[in-house]
């Protein structure tokens, strides 16, 4: 019927004279805001008829109305479900019965509610089914991945943290899923050597395995390995497999593009070295919290010609390993020592002038490094796009100079908690492709750096400033007239920051999150500038800014459609200014503690009337005030309640704060 | 062979491997386990309680009975009439034995007397059928000369065994001897061949089972094979597959090949005295000391091939007498049997039917008792399933069988889509419903009430399932479930019955469908 009108619509329009080709790929470029898609179907019908043919993916927030919804939509191919919390029998087969063939790919990795049943009709009428999300399905068993075996057509299947299905399980899907390409079974802990190894004899075309923290050994590796086209092999955590079963293995997986062997205790470079031998293709490694980093593990990777990068983060390092692994004769491209211990300046200096094409190095909490280390990286490395240095407290405020002097590629810089001044920003903002810019717990810095950063770094994207207490209105004014385009904002702890920022702020129209926690003399006006200005925002913290109040509810209630997920833990909010929030469909998260203005008939309104609420933080005492059935009821609907018994906590000064925390180390 | 055949060989080769062990640590004891066994032996014999043993026999017969008739059947088919008429007498017989412990009997020699006679009248009529048969054979074809010779051979050697078996019972002395000595028989048997009976050793150990298995090993020879300990029948399957790899180059030994007849007769080892039938040589030496003291010298009880092992011997293997079978020594690649008792079990479990079937699963047929004892001891406790039926006792084994075959799929436990049976009244239910559509809002606002929210829940879903007109009604859970929230927009009602089919279809078809879980996952 709609079609029919719509077609008849069309024949009256100007509009007409376009292909639907032709608006299809005009549409096609409309993604950045989901919101202008629906302006453009709220145009006429025959727009409405040529969006609704033309969305391909739908991400529902609700499962009610999932009917009506694909109903509208019949080109939809993808459907992600991850934010209605209740997907039941019910809707699995009213989503099988209304796609049938056209969907190929469905993602429940955050929807619970559901069983073998519902999964069984799916399967059974979307025959296409190409890809399948069923991670944290906590609850499914043998049955369901039965049921997910009759996909005949299944290449994608993530089931990361189904615990209760095992062997059995693996053993239909192996069976009844021959094309599958990826499958993700981390966590899976029911799953052993005998699973696995089906997987890998029955499915030949497996390129990506991920089998972290599985139960198994060595058994499952030899069909493995065999696997012609394996290119990520993810073995995090696999504790069974040791050196003396690696060792049985002559020969690696051919195809092998990334090996993740984090976590793996049993394992050092004995065994890396017969597992890696012969994947001439590797070219990622990751190795986090393994075997120490010596000269004999570098030695047993110094054949992997095609390696670009490597993650050893949290290994222990010594100063002859790195030494070695700046000799290898490939150029890495990443290079990740985040939390690395014995990382020292002869180290880290003779890797990176060797690897001279780096693009990424992390070197977090590398904390015996100092300015020649940075000396070092800054001369050799001049290509960085991403140097993530959080920590890094010996390094001195001159060498964050050396960073903006040297280094004008970088996209990503991650300075949180270090020395770093103005000079060092001032620097910095040379770097005109930045987007991502943490300068957390940087107590050093004024106003007057942030203002070179905002004039220079116009693409900036997201920035940190979490207790860097010197940061006032004038800096987030400069940040907010130069970085249109910024999405994330953090100004937790700011203390000196008001409702001038937020005004200024309120002109960044793609602002998605907004932190500002701590902030006293923000109040409801600076807030509903940010809701009539971001309406983009889905995520908002504003705990302890102890001077918003419901007037600054009601504002983003009407105009902050988007927002998922909000933080007014100590604010001044009451029972209005929360039933308001009520009226936000989007909203999934919540995290109320300690609003003096709160009653229990109060939040008792404010949970019925959240239709999608999912998650809800409160405090304990509220458990005895609301009445039993109620909880029930929201828990059937897919929310969560987490209980909280916190003291209300006095705010510190950020230098005093800093002070503690040192202590604490 | 399939592949069960194989994983018991790799189960096999693995008790052997063991078997080779248990005699080097068994010489110490050994000396010490005759002497145990004599001493309670000799207990035995000056116990009072002997006479309990015609008690305790008693309930072994119905199995006797069983296993002898089945013989017999094959035996003796064309000659029905002896079989109803030997039938009675060998259980008056195993009766008389059992009272003539105490008392012998006058009256029941007379009836073995007459029932000798009887015998000995059939046997005449067989001979004088071979006579006459001799006769018309002129004009048939060989083969069906030689057929029917099979028969009357076969039907002669049955009543020969049966002559001489009653012909022994008529003597009440032996009698009385041989039933008191029973009991050490088998320990005997046990203790002296371990090369033979092997594993055998620590089951008899144990005192209280020693009057279990001894009975029927003497009383029916054939009821050994029920009463063999699973190591015992491992042992012979053993030896039928590990000669696969022994790779004899032909003519090195000497081909034997009995008929179906011999193969299929109960017994190979017969006492000249009374009669009685041994499947092993072995047995019937041990049985052979109840007679009397001039068997109970060790050079009786010995091997007798080792006296003349001295000599080179040539080696024996058998033939299956299958035309075609792999084992058949017209086979192109012949693969000889090494002992009597492969051929005996290679023999029935090839091509014999299948005629014990297991009473707790009423599924696997044996042709060998063996084999079906084997099973029961572990039937219901293979709970690895696989979708062709096959179930496996080992996980690792199922899987090693699905990797090997295309389209096999391991199938889901019972316990995990138990609760089936509650699902399906509901889809009688909901099938009711879906007759009178107007009645469904009805209904699920009468089980509302009824319960907690989560309940409803199930309860709505249970049957919702198979009832697809519940979506597009008005009634959608949420607000039917909790009265008065009714803050949620509700699905128009629309109108979709064409699709209905294929719900319908689609949940029906699928054939592990179980609803259990659904409401269990419901619940949390």
């Amino acid at each position: 019927m709609k079609k029919q009108k719509a077609t008849h619509e069309l024949i009256f329009n100007h509009f007409d004279l376009l292909s639907e080709e032709i608006v299809f790929a005009i549409l096609d470029c409309l993604n950045d805001n989901p919101l202008d898609k629906k302006s453009f179907s709220l145009v006429c019908k025959s727009f409405y008829a040529i969006e609704s043919r033309h969305r391909k993916t739908l991400k529902p927030l609700r499962s009610e109305h999932l009917t009506t919804i694909l109903n509208r939509y019949p080109s939809v191919t993808h459907l992600d479900l991850s934010l209605c919390p209740r997907i039941t029998d019910n809707s699995l087969t009213v989503i099988s019965l209304v796609c049938k063939k056209m969907l190929r790919s469905i993602d429940l990795s955050r929807s619970r509610f559901f069983s073998h049943v519902g999964l069984s009709n799916l399967v059974v009428n979307c025959s296409n089914l190409v890809e399948i999300d069923l991670s944290n399905s906590t609850e499914l068993r043998d049955s369901a991945a039965a049921a997910i075996a009759e996909a005949k057509n299944l290449e994608r299947l993530w089931l990361a943290r189904c615990k209760s299905i095992t062997d059995i399980g693996i053993g239909c899907i192996a069976v009844g899923c021959r094309k599958l390409r990826l499958i993700n079974l981390k966590w899976c802990l029911g799953v052993g050597d005998l699973g696995v190894g089906l997987i890998a004899i029955k499915c030949k075309e497996i390129q990506s395995l991920d089998l972290s923290y599985l139960p198994i050994t060595n058994k499952c590796l030899p069909p493995i390995l065999k696997l012609q086209y394996l290119e990520d092999l993810f073995l995090e955590g696999c504790f069974g497999i040791d050196d003396d079963s690696l060792a049985v293995l002559k020969q690696g997986c051919k195809s092998l593009k990334m090996l993740d062997m984090s976590s793996c205790q049993n394992i050092s470079h004995v065994g890396l070295s017969s597992l890696t031998s012969g994947t001439e293709c590797l070219r990622q490694l990751i190795l986090a919290y393994g075997s120490p980093v010596t000269l004999a593990l570098a030695d047993s990777l110094q054949n992997l010609s095609m390696l670009q990068s490597i993650k050893l983060d949290g290994c222990l390092v010594t100063c002859s390993g790195l030494k070695a692994i700046g000799n290898w004769c490939v150029s890495l491209r990443e290079i990740s020592l985040s939390k690395c211990l014995g990382v020292t300046d002869k180290g880290l200096s003779s890797l990176v002038t060797k690897h001279e094409d780096l693009r990424k190095l992390d070197i977090t909490c590398c904390r015996k490094i100092t300015h020649v280390s940075i000396a070092h990286i800054t001369n050799s490395c001049t290509s960085l796009t991403s140097l993530r240095m959080e920590s890094c407290t010996l390094v001195p405020r001159e060498a964050f100079v050396l960073i903006g002097q040297r280094c004008h590629f970088l996209e990503e810089l991650d300075l949180t908690d270090n020395e770093i001044d103005d000079e060092g920003l001032k620097s910095i903002s040379r770097c005109s492709k930045l987007s991502s810019l943490k300068l957390g717990i940087c107590l050093d810095i004024t106003d007057e750096g942030l203002t070179d950063i905002g004039m220079c770094c116009s693409k900036l994207v997201e920035l940190d400033l979490y207790r860097s207490a010197g940061i006032m209105d004038s800096g987030i004014l400069a940040i907010a007239r130069g970085c249109t385009g910024l999405e994330m904002i953090n100004i937790a702890y700011c203390k000196d920051i008001t409702d001038s920022s937020l005004i200024a702020l309120s002109k960044c129209s793609e602002l998605k999150m907004l932190e500002s926690r701590g902030c006293p003399l923000i109040t409801s006006l600076g807030l509903a500038a940010i809701a009539v200005g971001c309406k983009q925002l889905t995520k908002l913290d504003i705990k302890k800014c102890y001077n918003i109040n419901d007037a600054g509810m009601i504002p983003l209630a009407h105009f902050s459609q988007n927002l998922r997920q909000i933080n007014l833990s100590y604010s001044s909010v009451t029972d209005m200014g929360l039933l308001s929030l009520a009226s936000i469909s989007c909203l999934q998260s919540m995290t109320i503690l300690h609003l003096k203005g709160l009653t229990s008939n109060g939040l008792r309104a404010a949970l019925l009337a959240c239709g999608g609420i999912r998650k809800v933080k409160l405090e304990t005492s509220f458990k005895q005030l609301l009445p039993q059935p109620l909880f029930q009821h929201l828990e059937a609907r897919g929310c969560v309640f987490q209980w909280r018994d916190k003291v209300f906590q006095a705010e510190l000064d950020p230098k005093c704060w800093k002070l503690q925390l040192e202590d604490m180390q | 062979m399939d592949l069960k055949e194989r994983l018991c060989a790799d189960t096999w080769t693995n008790s052997s491997s063991s078997r080779k062990e248990l005699p080097k640590k068994v010489p110490p004891d050994h000396q010490s386990f005759t002497n145990f066994s004599l001493q309670q032996h000799q207990q035995k014999w000056e116990d009072p309680s002997i006479l309990d043993y015609g008690t305790r026999i008693e309930p072994q017969f119905p199995e006797f009975k069983q296993s002898f008739e089945t013989p017999s059947l094959i035996t003796c088919s064309p000659n029905n009439q002896t079989k109803i008429a030997d039938q009675p007498d060998s259980q008056m017989n195993e009766t008389h034995d059992a009272s003539r412990v105490k008392d012998w009997d006058p009256r029941a020699m007379l009836n073995n007397l007459s029932f000798l006679e009887q015998k000995i009248h059939q046997l005449q009529d067989l001979v004088h059928l071979i006579v006459g048969r001799r006769g018309q054979v002129v004009g048939q074809s060989d083969e069906l000369a030689a057929q029917q010779q099979q028969l009357v051979t076969a039907d002669l050697t049955s009543i020969i065994i049966q002559l001489i078996s009653t012909a022994g019972s008529l003597l009440p002395s032996v009698k009385h001897t041989l039933s008191s000595a029973n009991p050490s028989i088998s320990q005997f048997g046990g203790a002296l061949f371990p090369s033979g009976t092997g594993s055998v050793l620590p089951q008899n150990i144990s005192g209280s089972k020693i009057s279990d298995q001894s009975n029927p090993v003497d009383l029916t020879g054939n009821c050994r094979t029920e009463q063999n300990c699973p190591l015992e029948e491992h042992e012979l399957k053993d030896e039928e597959d590990v000669d696969d790899g022994e790779n004899l180059p032909p003519g090195s030994y000497e081909i034997l090949q009995l008929e179906k007849e011999e193969i299929l007769a109960p017994h190979t080892h017969f006492c000249m005295i009374c009669g009685k039938g041994f499947k092993r040589d072995a047995n019937l030496r041990m049985h052979m000391r109840g007679h009397g003291d001039e068997y109970k010298t060790p050079a009786a009880l010995a091997k007798p091939n080792k006296e003349s092992s001295s000599e080179p011997m040539l080696i024996k293997r058998y033939s299956c007498p299958y035309t075609g079978c792999k084992r058949n020594k017209d086979h192109k690649k012949f693969q000889p049997l090494k002992t009597i008792l492969c051929v005996k079990n290679h023999y029935k479990r090839t091509h014999c039917d299948k005629s014990y079937t297991c009473s707790r699963c009423n599924t696997k047929k044996f042709s060998v008792i063996a084999d079906l004892k084997t099973h029961e001891k572990h039937c219901g406790r293979d709970k690895w399933l696989c979708s062709c039926g096959t179930t496996f006792s080992r996980k690792d084994k199922l899987f090693g069988h699905i990797a090997l075959f295309q389209g096999h799929t391991p199938a889901i436990a019972l316990d995990e889509t138990k609760g089936s049976a509650a699902e399906t009244s509901d889809r009688g239910e909901s099938n009711e419903a879906a007759n009178k559509v107007g009645y469904i809002g009805f209904n699920f606002g009468t089980n509302a009430p009824g319960g907690s929210g989560v309940q409803n829940a199930v309860d709505v879903k249970g049957s919702v399932i198979d009832d697809p007109t519940v979506y597009f009604s008005p009634l959608n859970f949420d607000a039917c479930n909790v009265g008065g929230f009714h803050e949620f927009p509700r699905p128009p009602f629309e109108d979709s019955e064409s699709s209905f089919s294929f719900l319908i279809s689609g949940s029906c078809n699928y054939p592990r469908k179980a609803g259990g879980e659904s409401g269990s996952n419901d619940l949390e």
